[in-house]
Order: C-alpha cells, then sequence, then structure tokens
C-alpha cells in the first residue's frame, strides 16, 4: 500500500471503482427485488453451507471487483492499489444490499407493491443474522473479496490460481449436480459420500476439493512432460491414440442415453429437434438472409401431417393410421411445399416486412390448428392424440433413449446436406441473394428459384423434426406450436454462431439443454434468457462458434469507429427495408 | 485332486455356507410390476408433477400445498419412515409434461407421483410414469378421455371429477332451474374449455334446449364485445362460458354492455371460481352464476383443513383442487401402509403392482371432499358439483360464495 | 427493380395475383353472405366500428413507437410492447392507492393526469435505458444483431416486470367520470371509448406536427434521411435517436393507460399482443411513416372486430372471433401483395432502396 498516493485525490481516484460497485449494487439489488436471490437459494450447492442464492451474491461481488480493475483493451489493473479499487467496489457493492436491508427492515409493507421484497429476503441476505451483524457480514464479504481481487491480480502466483479453478470447478460440479448424480448412479456409495438430498455434501465437496487440486498440481509440475512424451511418440502411433480417441467419442456418443439415463436422453432429443430446426433456418437466415419470425409454422405441419396420417384416434375424420416410416418422407414433402407456399406471396417482400410476414404466418398456422372449424381434420385444442411410436423392425422407440438415435441419424444426415448445400453452387447463390439481392439478380442468379429453394429446404428440416416431434410426444396440441419457438431457433442459431454447423449444436446445448438443469427455476428461465441474448449481442454478436467469414464482418463493424452502417439483414452491404 | 484344488473348493464351500447362513429367510413379496426397496434409513419418497410457475402457476402450488398439508397431518412420517417430498413442474403442457415425468421416471426411489395439474401433461408424460412403475393419482386432471378405458395407462387415478359431470350438472341447472332452452357457449381453446362447452352444449341438446351460437376466442384476448355482438344477433337465453379468471372476467363485464346478452344470465365454471374473478369483472359479476365443486358437500374435516391451511401459508387457498389433492395424497398413504412390507433388515418392501391394486381397491375412504371409491378405471373422485351465485358481498370482499346457490337432486 | 422482377418472372405473379384474387373473391362472397343472412342491421355494425376504432386507437400510438424509431433506427423494437406495459403497470399502484382513498372520484380529471404521468415517465424512462443500454453499442451492426437484442431486451423486462410485480392481473379501479355513454340514435359511444379515439387523434396530430414543424422533429427527419449528413449539418445524431425513443416510449406510456381504462386489467403478458398487432399495424400502413401507423393501426383495429363476422360468417365457418388474428394476418399479406411498402409507403424519409 502506498499512503502517499492514496492521499491525493481520492474521490476522483475512486470514481471508477464506485461507479462498478455500484453499478454490481444495482445488479445485485434487482436479482433480491424479482425474488431471484430467494428462490436461488432454495438449491443447497454444498448442503448446509452454501446455496445458489448466496453464491450469486459472492458471484456478483466477485466479478464487480474484476470489473472495477479492469481497463480498456483487455488489460487489468495490476498495481499495488488494485487492492484498494477492488475492496472499494466490492464495499459499495456490499452496501446498495445493506440499504436493500434496511428498507425490508423499517417498510415491510413494501412488500404489497414489490411482491419479492419478502422478509425471507432479508433473512437471505443477512444471513440469518439480524440487520447489524448480517450488514457487517455483507461488507467485510463484499470488500473483503473485492481486496483479494485487487491482490490476487497483483500478484497472481499460481497456487492461489489453482485454488481459484479447483473452488470455481468444485461450485460447478455443485450447480450441475443434477447431471452428474446420473452418472454417478452406476457407483452407488461414490454418489453417496459426495451428494446430499440436495447439493454436495460438506465431505465430497472436500474430497472433490483435494482430488481436483491434485490433478492441478500434477498437471502443473509433470504437465510439460507428458506433453513432450506425447509429442516425441512417432506418428503412426500417435495416429493411433488419436484414432482410439475418437472411436472412444463414437461410443460414448451412441451409449449417452444409456450413461445418462432417462430425463436426460429426454433433453438430448429436444436439443437435436431443436439442431433440426437450426439447421433449417440456418438454411433460409444464415445462408439466404431472408429473416423468418414464423419458422415454427413448418415444425406445425410435419407435426400434424405425422398426427393425422398415423394417429389412431377415432376423433380425427381422416386418420388412415400409416406408418411412421412411409409418412416421414410425405411430411418432408409436405412442409417443403408449405414453404413454397409461404415463399411465393414473399418473394417480393423483404427484409422487416417479410419478418412480420412470416410471423403471421407461423401464428395463422396455429390458429387453423387450433380453430373449431377445422376440428374434425386437426382435432381443435384437443389436439391430436394416440400418435403410434416409430418402429425399427420389431425394435419400438418406445422412450426418449431409444428415439435418441433416430434424432442423431436424422441431425447426421441434415448436417450433411447442410454442409453439401452450403459449398455448391446453390449454397453460393443462397449467400450472393444474402449480400446484395439486386446485384446477385444482375449476376444471373435466378432469384425466385434461389430464394424459394431456400425456403423450401429451409422448411423440409423442420418438417421432419415436427415429424419426429408428433410420434416422440404421441400427442400434440397446437399450443406446442408458439411463436416462441421460432424465436428459440433463431436465437439459438445466434448465440451458436450463424452459418455455421457445429454453432447450431452449441446453441441448442445452451438454449434448449442447459435450462433444462435448472428446472426449478422456470420462472427466470426466459429473464435470464433475455440477459443473455442481450449481453451475447452486445459482447460476442458473432455467437459462440461463428463462421469465419461472418466473425470477419462483425470484427470489422467492432473495431471500425465510424463504421457505415450494413443494412443487409445479416451481411454486409446495403438493402433497407422495402424495394 | 491336488491340495491347492482342494483348499479352492473348501474356501468356496465355507464362502457358500456362510452366504447361507447370513442370508434373511425373508423373500420380498413377488410383483408382477416390480418391488420397491426402501432401505432401513431411507424416507419414503413421493413426488408430485404440477404446473408451479408461469401464468397458471397457482392451479400447481394450490394443489401442492394441499399434499404438504397431508404429510404435516401424518406428523411427516409414514410406517415410521419420513415422508420424502419432492417434484417436477409440468408447465401446463404437453412438452414440460414430458420432460417432468422423464425426470421423475428416472428416479427408481420414487413410490408415486401425485399429478398432474393439466390433462396435457399427463397424456404425453403418463405413459413414463407408468411405465416406471409409478402410483398415479390426479386432483385436477378433469378431461374425460384419461379415464376411458382404452386410454388410460395402467396405474393412474384421479380424486378431481370428470368434466362430463361438471358439464351435466351444469346443462342440468340451466334447463331445470333456470327454465332456459336458448344458449349460447364460448370456450378459450384451451382443451379444458373446450371440453366444458362441448358437454354442456350436448347436454343441453339431450334435455331439448338449443345452443344457438358456440363460440371461442383467445385467453389473451381483451376485447371481447365484437364477439359478444355476434352472439347477441343469435338471441340466447343464457350464456355459458367455462373459461379462465383474466378473460372470464373481462366477457362478464362486456356482456353488461353489449345490448342482446346485457340482461340474460351468465354463468361460468370453476375455472372462474376464485376471488381474483370478482375483482376483475367487479360488479358485473353481481347475479351470475358458477359451476364448481361443491365444497359445502365436502366432509366436515374440510374446515379443519382450510384452518391448517391459514395457518401454515397464511392466505387462502389459491384454487380449487387443494381439498382433491389432499385426498390423493392420503389415499396413496393408505395404500402404502396397506401393501408395504417390513423386511428383517429394517426395509421396506412396496409392491408397485400391489399399491396400484390397493389404491383401485379403494371404497368408501373418508376423504374431505366426501366418500372416496375408486372405479375401475382409475375414477375416485367424489363427483360433487354445485351451482353458486354470485353475490355484491362476494365482489365487494373478492371472495367465493360459500353455499352452493342450486345442487344436482340426488 | 420491382418492375424488372414483375415482366420477368410472370409465372409467380400471375400465381400471387391468382392468390390475392381469391382472398378477394372469398372476402367479398363471405360479406354478401353474411349481409345477406339479415341478423345485423346497422346499429351492430355501428358498434362493431366504434370497438374497433377504440382498439385501433391503441393500437396506433403503440404503432408510432414502432415507425418513429424504424424510422431513424432501421431496426424494429421489439422492446416497446414492454415499454407499453411498463407504464401502466406501475402506474397501477398509484390508480389503486387513489382509488381506495375516494380521491379519484373528488377530483378525476388531477387524478386520471397523474396516473398518466406517472405511466409516461416510466415508459420513457425505460425506452431511454433500453436505448442506451441495449442499442445504442449495437449503432452499425448488421441488422439481425439489434433485433435478437430487441427480443431478448423484451423478455427481459417482461420477467423483470413479473418479479418486481408479481404474475397476477391487476385491475384498474372503476371511475365515476367514465361511465356512461353518448347515445345518439343507432350510435352508442361510451365516454371511456371517445376519450380513447379523441386523446388518440389528438397525440397523433400533436407528433404529426412536431415531426414536421419544430426544429427537433425536423433534425429527427434529417437524421431519418441520413445519419452522416445530418451529423455533418451540426446535428446531435445521438440526442435525436434518444429523443425518438422517449418520444415514442411517452405515446406507449399514454397508449397504456388508455388501454387499462378501457379494459381494466394491467399484466406483465399485456404488452405483447398489442405489440405485435401494433407492429403489423406499422408495417400495414408503411414503416416509418407517421399516417401510415395512423390508418394502419384503425384499420387493423376495424378488420379485427368486424372482420371475423363480416368476412367468415357467411362462409360457415365455426366460432370465427378464433381465427380473428389469422384474419388480421391474410389483410396484412394481402395489402403486401399489391402494396409491397404498405398503404402509404414509407415516408418519414423518402429513401428508397
Amino acid at each position: 500500500m502506498n499512503p502517499a498516493m492514496l492521499n491525493v485525490t481520492p474521490r476522483a481516484k475512486f470514481a471508477p471503482a464506485i461507479r462498478v460497485g455500484a453499478l454490481g449494487g444495482i445488479i445485485i439489488v434487482f436479482m433480491g427485488m424479482i425474488g431471484m436471490l430467494e428462490t436461488f437459494s432454495k438449491r443447497q450447492i454444498i448442503f448446509g453451507v452454501l446455496d445458489m442464492g448466496h453464491l450469486i451474491i459472492f458471484v456478483v461481488f466477485y466479478l464487480t471487483a474484476y470489473f472495477a480493475l479492469k481497463r480498456p483493451h483487455g488489460q487489468v489493473e495490476r498495481s499495488q492499489q488494485g487492492r484498494w479499487h477492488g475492496g472499494v467496489a466490492g464495499l459499495v457493492n456490499a452496501a446498495s444490499l445493506v440499504v436493500l436491508a434496511i428498507i425490508l427492515t423499517i417498510l415491510p409493507a413494501i412488500r404489497n407493491v414489490f411482491v419479492n421484497m419478502t422478509p425471507a429476503l432479508l433473512e437471505l441476505i443477512t444471513f440469518e443474522k439480524g440487520l447489524a451483524v448480517g450488514s457487517i457480514l455483507l461488507l467485510i464479504a463484499g470488500a473483503g473479496l473485492g481486496a483479494f481481487v485487487g491482490y490476487y491480480f497483483y500478484r497472481p502466483n499460481p497456487i492461489l490460481r489453482e485454488l481459484l479453478f479447483t473452488i470455481s470447478l468444485v461450485l460447478l460440479i455443485g450447480l450441475l449436480q443434477d447431471l452428474l448424480r446420473v452418472t454417478f448412479q452406476y457407483i452407488p456409495f461414490l454418489s453417496a459420500i459426495l451428494f446430499e438430498t440436495s447439493g454436495l455434501s460438506l465431505f465430497g465437496a472436500a474430497l472433490l476439493f483435494a482430488i481436483i487440486l491434485g490433478g492441478f498440481e500434477q498437471w502443473r509440475r509433470r504437465g510439460d512432460g507428458w506433453k513432450a512424451r506425447y509429442n516425441a511418440l512417432p506418428t503412426p502411433k500417435r495416429k493411433q491414440y488419436s484414432r482410439t480417441l475418437f472411436g472412444f467419442l463414437i461410443a460414448v456418443v451412441l451409449l449417452l442415453p444409456w450413461i445418462l439415463g432417462l430425463f436426460f436422453s429426454e433433453i438430448l432429443v429436444n436439443v437435436g429437434l431443436f439442431v433440426l430446426m437450426g439447421l433449417g433456418l440456418n438454411i433460409v437466415v444464415g445462408f439466404a438472409g431472408l429473416l423468418d419470425l414464423g419458422y415454427v409454422a413448418f415444425f406445425a405441419i410435419g407435426a400434424y401431417t405425422m398426427g393425422v396420417l398415423t394417429t389412431l384416434s377415432p376423433e380425427i375424420a381422416f386418420h388412415p393410421g400409416l406408418n411412421f416410416w412411409i409418412i416421414l418422407p410425405f411430411a418432408l414433402v409436405i412442409s417443403v411445399f408449405g414453404g413454397i407456399v409461404l415463399g411465393v406471396p414473399v418473394l417480393r417482400i423483404r427484409g422487416d416486412y417479410l419478418a412480420i410476414v412470416t410471423l403471421g404466418f407461423g401464428e395463422i398456422i396455429r390458429l387453423l390448428a387450433l380453430s373449431d372449424a377445422l376440428k374434425p381434420y386437426f382435432g381443435g385444442s384437443r389436439g391430436i392424440e394416440a400418435i403410434p411410436k416409430p418402429f425399427i423392425g420389431p425394435l419400438e422407440l418406445i422412450g426418449p433413449q431409444q428415439m435418441y438415435y433416430l434424432v442423431i441419424i436424422g441431425c447426421l444426415i441434415v448436417a450433411f446436406i447442410a454442409l453439401r448445400l452450403k459449398n455448391s453452387r446453390l449454397g453460393r447463390a443462397w449467400m450472393a441473394i444474402r449480400e446484395d439481392e439486386d446485384v446477385a439478380q444482375s449476376m444471373g442468379i435466378d432469384l425466385v428459384k434461389t430464394k424459394l429453394l431456400a425456403f423450401g429446404i429451409g422448411a423440409s428440416f423442420a418438417g421432419i423434426g415436427g415429424a419426429i416431434f408428433a410420434s416422440k410426444l404421441g400427442t400434440i396440441y397446437p399450443h406446442s406450436f408458439n411463436l416462441i419457438i421460432s424465436i428459440n431457433v433463431l436465437a439459438l442459431l445466434i448465440i451458436g454462431g450463424m452459418g455455421n454447423i457445429p454453432g447450431v449444436i452449441i446453441g441448442s446445448l445452451v438454449l434448449v439443454g442447459l435450462p433444462e438443469l435448472f428446472r426449478e427455476f422456470e420462472d427466470y428461465r426466459l429473464l435470464v434468457y433475455g440477459a443473455v441474448l442481450v449481453i451475447m449481442m452486445l459482447a460476442k454478436p458473432e455467437g459462440l462458434l461463428p463462421e469465419a467469414r461472418r466473425a470477419m464482418e462483425l470484427e470489422e463493424f467492432r473495431h471500425t469507429d465510424d463504421a457505415v452502417p450494413p443494412e443487409g439483414i445479416t451481411g454486409t452491404l446495403k438493402n433497407p427495408g422495402q424495394a | 485332486m491336488n491340495a491347492r484344488n482342494t483348499l479352492v473348493v473348501l474356501s468356496l464351500a465355507l464362502v457358500a455356507l456362510i452366504a447361507i447362513a447370513c442370508a434373511p429367510a425373508f423373500t420380498p413379496p413377488a410383483d408382477a410390476v416390480g418391488t420397491l426397496k426402501v432401505g432401513a434409513n431411507e424416507p419414503i419418497h413421493l413426488t408430485w408433477m404440477f404446473v408451479v410457475t408461469g401464468e397458471d402457476g397457482t392451479l400447481g402450488v394450490d394443489s401442492r400445498r394441499g399434499i404438504e398439508i397431508a404429510i404435516d397431518d401424518k406428523g411427516g412420517k409414514l410406517l415410521d419412515r419420513a415422508i420424502k417430498l419432492d417434484g417436477q413442474d409440468s408447465g401446463c403442457n404437453a412438452e414440460g409434461g414430458q420432460a417432468a415425468a422423464a425426470k421423475l421416471a428416472a428416479d427408481a426411489t420414487v413410490v408415486g407421483v401425485i399429478g398432474s395439474s393439466c390433462s396435457s401433461e399427463m397424456r404425453a408424460g403418463g405413459p413414463a410414469l407408468s411405465k416406471a412403475g409409478f402410483t398415479i393419482i390426479s386432483p385436477s386432471n378433469t378431461a374425460p378421455d384419461l379415464t376411458d378405458p382404452a386410454k388410460r395407462v395402467a396405474g393412474y387415478f384421479r380424486t378431481a371429477h370428470n368434466d362430463t359431470i361438471q358439464g351435466a350438472v351444469a346443462a342440468q341447472f340451466v334447463l331445470t332451474q333456470l327454465k332456459l332452452k336458448n344458449v349460447a357457449t364460448i370456450h378459450d381453446g384451451s382443451p379444458y374449455a373446450e371440453g366444458l362447452a362441448n358437454v354442456f352444449a350436448a347436454n343441453i341438446e339431450k334435455g331439448g334446449g338449443k345452443v344457438v351460437a358456440k363460440e371461442a376466442v383467445s385467453p389473451t384476448d381483451k376485447e371481447f364485445k365484437p364477439v359478444l355482438t355476434k352472439i347477441a344477433a343469435a338471441k340466447p337465453e343464457m350464456l355459458f362460458y367455462p373459461i379462465f379468471i383474466s378473460a372470464g372476467s373481462l366477457i362478464t363485464k362486456q356482456a353488461k354492455e353489449v345490448p342482446g346478452v346485457d340482461k340474460i344470465p351468465l354463468m361460468a365454471a370453476d375455472g372462474t371460481f376464485s376471488g381474483d374473478f370478482y375483482k376483475g369483472a367487479g360488479t358485473a359479476a353481481v347475479g351470475m352464476y358458477q359451476s364448481s365443486p361443491d365444497f359445502s358437500a365436502f366432509a366436515a374435516g374440510y374446515k379443519t383443513f382450510l384452518d391448517k391451511h391459514q395457518k401454515k401459508y397464511n392466505e387462502k387457498p389459491l384454487s380449487a383442487f387443494h381439498a382433491h389433492a389432499y385426498d390423493a395424497a392420503n389415499v396413496i398413504f393408505a395404500a402404502i401402509e396397506k401393501v408395504a412390507v417390513k423386511g428383517p433388515d429394517g426395509a421396506l418392501y412396496i409392491g408397485r403392482q400391489a399399491l396400484r391394486d390397493a389404491v383401485a381397491a379403494t371404497k368408501d375412504f373418508n376423504g374431505i371432499t366426501g366418500k372416496l371409491t375408486c372405479d375401475p378405471n382409475g375414477d375416485c373422485g367424489a363427483p360433487v358439483i354445485a351451482v353458486y351465485q354470485v353475490t355484491a358481498d362476494n365482489v365487494s370482499k373478492a371472495t367465493t360464495p360459500e353455499k352452493p346457490f342450486w345442487a344436482p337432486p340426488k | 427493380m420491382q418492375k424488372s422482377l414483375a415482366t420477368r418472372f410472370t409465372l409467380t405473379d400471375i400465381f400471387i395475383y391468382i392468390l390475392g384474387g381469391s382472398i378477394i373473391a372469398l372476402v367479398v362472397v363471405g360479406s354478401i353472405a353474411t349481409l345477406a343472412t339479415g341478423l345485423y342491421g346497422p346499429r351492430q355494425w355501428i358498434d362493431f366500428t366504434i370497438t374497433g376504432l377504440t382498439l385501433g386507437s391503441i393500437y396506433s400510438l403503440i404503432a408510432l413507437g414502432y415507425t418513429l424509431v424504424y424510422g431513424i433506427l432501421r431496426m424494429i423494437n421489439f422492446a416497446h410492447s414492454e415499454v407499453f406495459m411498463s407504464g401502466p403497470l406501475t402506474a397501477y399502484f398509484l390508480a389503486d392507492a387513489m382509488g381506495k382513498s375516494g380521491y379519484l372520484d373528488e377530483n378525476p380529471v388531477l387524478g386520471i393526469s397523474l396516473i398518466f404521468i406517472l405511466a409516461i415517465a416510466v415508459s420513457t424512462i425505460v425506452a431511454v435505458l433500453v436505448e442506451r443500454i441495449a442499442y445504442r453499442p449495437l449503432r452499425g451492426a448488421p441488422r439481425l444483431v439489434p433485433l435478437i437484442t430487441a427480443i431478448g431486451a423484451s423478455f427481459f423486462l417482461q420477467y423483470a416486470f413479473r418479479g418486481f410485480f408479481g404474475p397476477n392481473f391487476k385491475v384498474y379501479p372503476e371511475m365515476a367520470i367514465l361511465k356512461g355513454a353518448l347515445v345518439l340514435g343507432d350510435l352508442k359511444m361510451s365516454y371511456i371509448q371517445i376519450l380513447v379515439i379523441v386523446a388518440a387523434m389528438l397525440m397523433m396530430l400533436g407528433l404529426n406536427l412536431f415531426v414536421q414543424y419544430s426544429k427537433t422533429g425536423k433534425a429527427m427527419r434529417a437524421v431519418a434521411e441520413d445519419k452522416e449528413t445530418a451529423a455533418l449539418m451540426g446535428i446531435n445524431v445521438d440526442r435525436i435517436i434518444v429523443t425518438t425513443f422517449m418520444l415514442g416510449g411517452a405515446l406507449a406510456g399514454a397508449a397504456g393507460v388508455l388501454y387499462a381504462l378501457v379494459y381494466t386489467q394491467v399484466q406483465f403478458t399485456m404488452g405483447f399482443v398489442p405489440g405485435i398487432k401494433a407492429f403489423t399495424a406499422a408495417v400495414l400502413g408503411g414503416i416509418g411513416n407517421i399516417p401510415g401507423a395512423m390508418l394502419g393501426g384503425l384499420f387493423l383495429g376495424v378488420v379485427e372486430s368486424l372482420g371475423p363476422t363480416l368476412f367468415l360468417e357467411g362462409l360457415q365457418v365455426p366460432a370465427p372471433y378464433q381465427l380473428r388474428d389469422a384474419v388480421a394476418f391474410v389483410m396484412l399479406v394481402l395489402i403486401l401483395i399489391f402494396r409491397p411498402a404498405g398503404i402509404l409507403g414509407e415516408r418519414l424519409t423518402e429513401k428508397k432502396a
């Protein structure tokens, strides 16, 4: 510490830290006010020691201090004063929680307006120790964590880093306990010592801590040696290793539903269905640049084709009760047809007009399925029941564990097609349209054919997804085909990284799979979803796994100060609303 | 045989002897579906599957509280074991139902599931629960097809009334009490409302009446005057709209402003039987009718239940199916007590099929919703539906009417 | 560009016109058949229209927010529906308190004005915050990026307000001053309906005058025309954009209170449906065009109100009001087929593709 420097202009000096601390304070108070902290505190991370609500408070303290130290261009304040900056930020952050606690104490009636500002919240943020003691604890925790962060960046010693990593990993395991619990179910004694009814047991956490720390330590000491030894191996041997690893990975993928059990197979199947839709929408939006907000329509068309033609329910007027495998290609054809029927009228409509028209199309399909008018054919609000499961020979794909393989095969085929299309003549034509419709046309690209193919092929992928969805669920309702599905597919595409197939998979896992691990927080799912979309677009608009070309374009936008706004839907060049 | 082999054989024999000596003379009960073993220190694991979040969340929370009170009444223990209760949110839709069911079905310690809230959840999730061997009792599924023998999944029961009963009672009320013949119906595109409106319409027509207008709206609509104007043109003598609180209260309010339907009797069903409905509808609700479970016909225990509820949650029940959930929990508790066998190792053995059979054999069970008897299709509810009339007092205090206005003659 | 498309692809053009023609034919046949039943007299049609105009006025006010932002930033501000929701939902607590204390009956005009002021303030703040946090850093990014941000912000705001005030709907107090109706022969309008229609008309007129004649309004048009040139002319583009969001937010807040006065219920989800409808209305009228948004909103309101009866009843479609939104969207497609830039076309700026 250097008191001389502290004395100069303390207020100006700490202004950034105070500002960041206050921002962190707003965030954490907001989370308290909307009831997130209270709800999250019901999930134990380490049983009896730490719950998720408190974890969030500490993580916000930590991050606040980190951002208080962050300087432009990825630099971090690495000086002795770092401690003070971090500490001040943490303190201000904690102080805002203290203010919240005071308000909750003196004005309990605030609950009549802000329904989640409950006494339970007060208990939570004061660690059930009363206002005075709790406030002091909070301030100490905030300032302490902040100062620690400052110190850590000042002297980033490897041991401290290992400790931090280990703690984060243990907490992450506690957070993802559901996933690990099923994986550990085959080793009952291990899961018995690791887990409590909710969260890790204290002993389990300590054990994990020791194991992981040991592992890190080993790696730090010997890792380079291991790497060197591997690199020294002769090439054929190395190839053999990587081939073995690849084979092992395939085996894992194939065995996944049996390792992870029923529930996670269910999630994987849902993720797979969204991958199918994502790949389809990727063609329409990602390749051809046609903004489609009613993509769920084709999913619905596929599902209803499968539903009507295979159901055994006599309530549907026309129910031939055909076989899944006969209808699957038929569902594909019908959804391609649907894609073209939508495509033709909107051929001349561009940009945002297209968005609202496609959105309307999605709603029209749902409303027709729901309507009393078509009830004899589509079942109205009661939907279609008794849709049989598909058979492969004598084998019935009865549950998600069996369905998984169907979805995986579907995804592989579709991904293969998408990949081939991308590098084909057609794919390049799509991208040309995306960049500039008028130029593309003058280069001799047939706009009508190309656009209709994009709509048709995109629709077919969703149609297959819908068909599988119908027979997986066994019963379909019009309510399943909401606008939110279209939005979800679009969002996963963009979060994952548009135009890129692995990106679609990552996007589905993050937006469809991950929330299922936190089922009890359903009330906050869309809130977090919205926040993630915004933060993601601000921080990494190209997505998690961007296509190289797009990343480049976006990189340009981020690093030019006076970027000319690119006005194509996804692309670089101009193309405002209409023709 | 050399010495070494002899040694091996001898030691093997010894091990076998010890094993035989130590093995209990007890054999767990054989069961067609499977036997659940609850270890000596493990709790009995009961689960719920309700919609507890989102806009329909109160429906499921209400039911969950019913179970929690039932557990409290047992002192948290069954056969000297703690009762562990947890559950899954099923979102009141098919996908949510299937995901929740998959999650529950993956847990082999579960003995039974109380749920679901909405019929669509059960249609999609029921097969997985049934396959896992659980006994399933729903407090609030009212769709008739769930207990249709051709469609029912094994192990499924419900303490809720079947929609056919409520629709028939409402129609009977209109025909015999109000003595009206020309009716109009509105549903909101939910399976519950559409089913109820259709059963009502069918019963009216069977009783010699006429359905002059059958309309449908969307639950998110706010402007109902056009549809009411259209209905008014058909000149109905009464209007039946078995929909939910938000749209239901607006229809009530706006009907008073549309000539032609402003003076005719209005009637809704249990989906609107809640204080919020009167807040939304205001004075327009005074004099209208609502069909709902007949709480006054509930057994005396219901009053005590309400007291406990008030004490535990500091508010009135949120929806209509808390009592059914309480009864569902007690039915399953009684069945477990009947079939569980205690082994000498202190473990409990519960035959899954035996448990289902025990629930199916429930007869004249004293529940707070009445005397429960399960029929072979799994309908266990005591079907007591009554019609209530809303008074000015109900509206100003936002409370549901207490005494039925009319009940079907026995 | 459009012409060359038409001359080159006559086959699709024929298809499109056949599609449009058959929709029109269905509409005409349906309408004639409905009128022929004689079930509905002029009184009913007037009722349908007035109801539609009331709803349409609210759509118009929200649509103006979409149109203003679109005209200037060329982005669909999906979070606008939440701007609309935030004001009246917050102001409910004031309205409820004043209703319970009897203040609303004693000083109705002042009371209602206070509700309006609070709602407008909240909506404006939310609109500006969204612009500052979610949109400004993305100025110049490809258009899908701010679109996704807007969708994200919309979800976030919806569930944040749910977290603040709870999921249940809240009921605005009934106000004695707004009860009753004006009756002129067959014409019957409740005071609330009159208030909504008149207030909406005044606000739209005011906005139009503002944009046409005030200095800020002219600057807005300049920015809409060309940001760079406007900046060169000494216009503070960022400030103009913020002003635009404030204007849109204020109009949405006012629309929200009108909505709450007519339909009495407010809830965190209340913005979603009117938001989509208003956006449709903006596109219908020609997005970026202020009179277009007005016209689009009123048209949509009236179509929703009388369309299902007029078009579908005669075609023997059961429960036509279930298909209300479908009718509205079909009308949208129909209009865009014949006028791809909406009824009045884009006009806040004269810029074309």
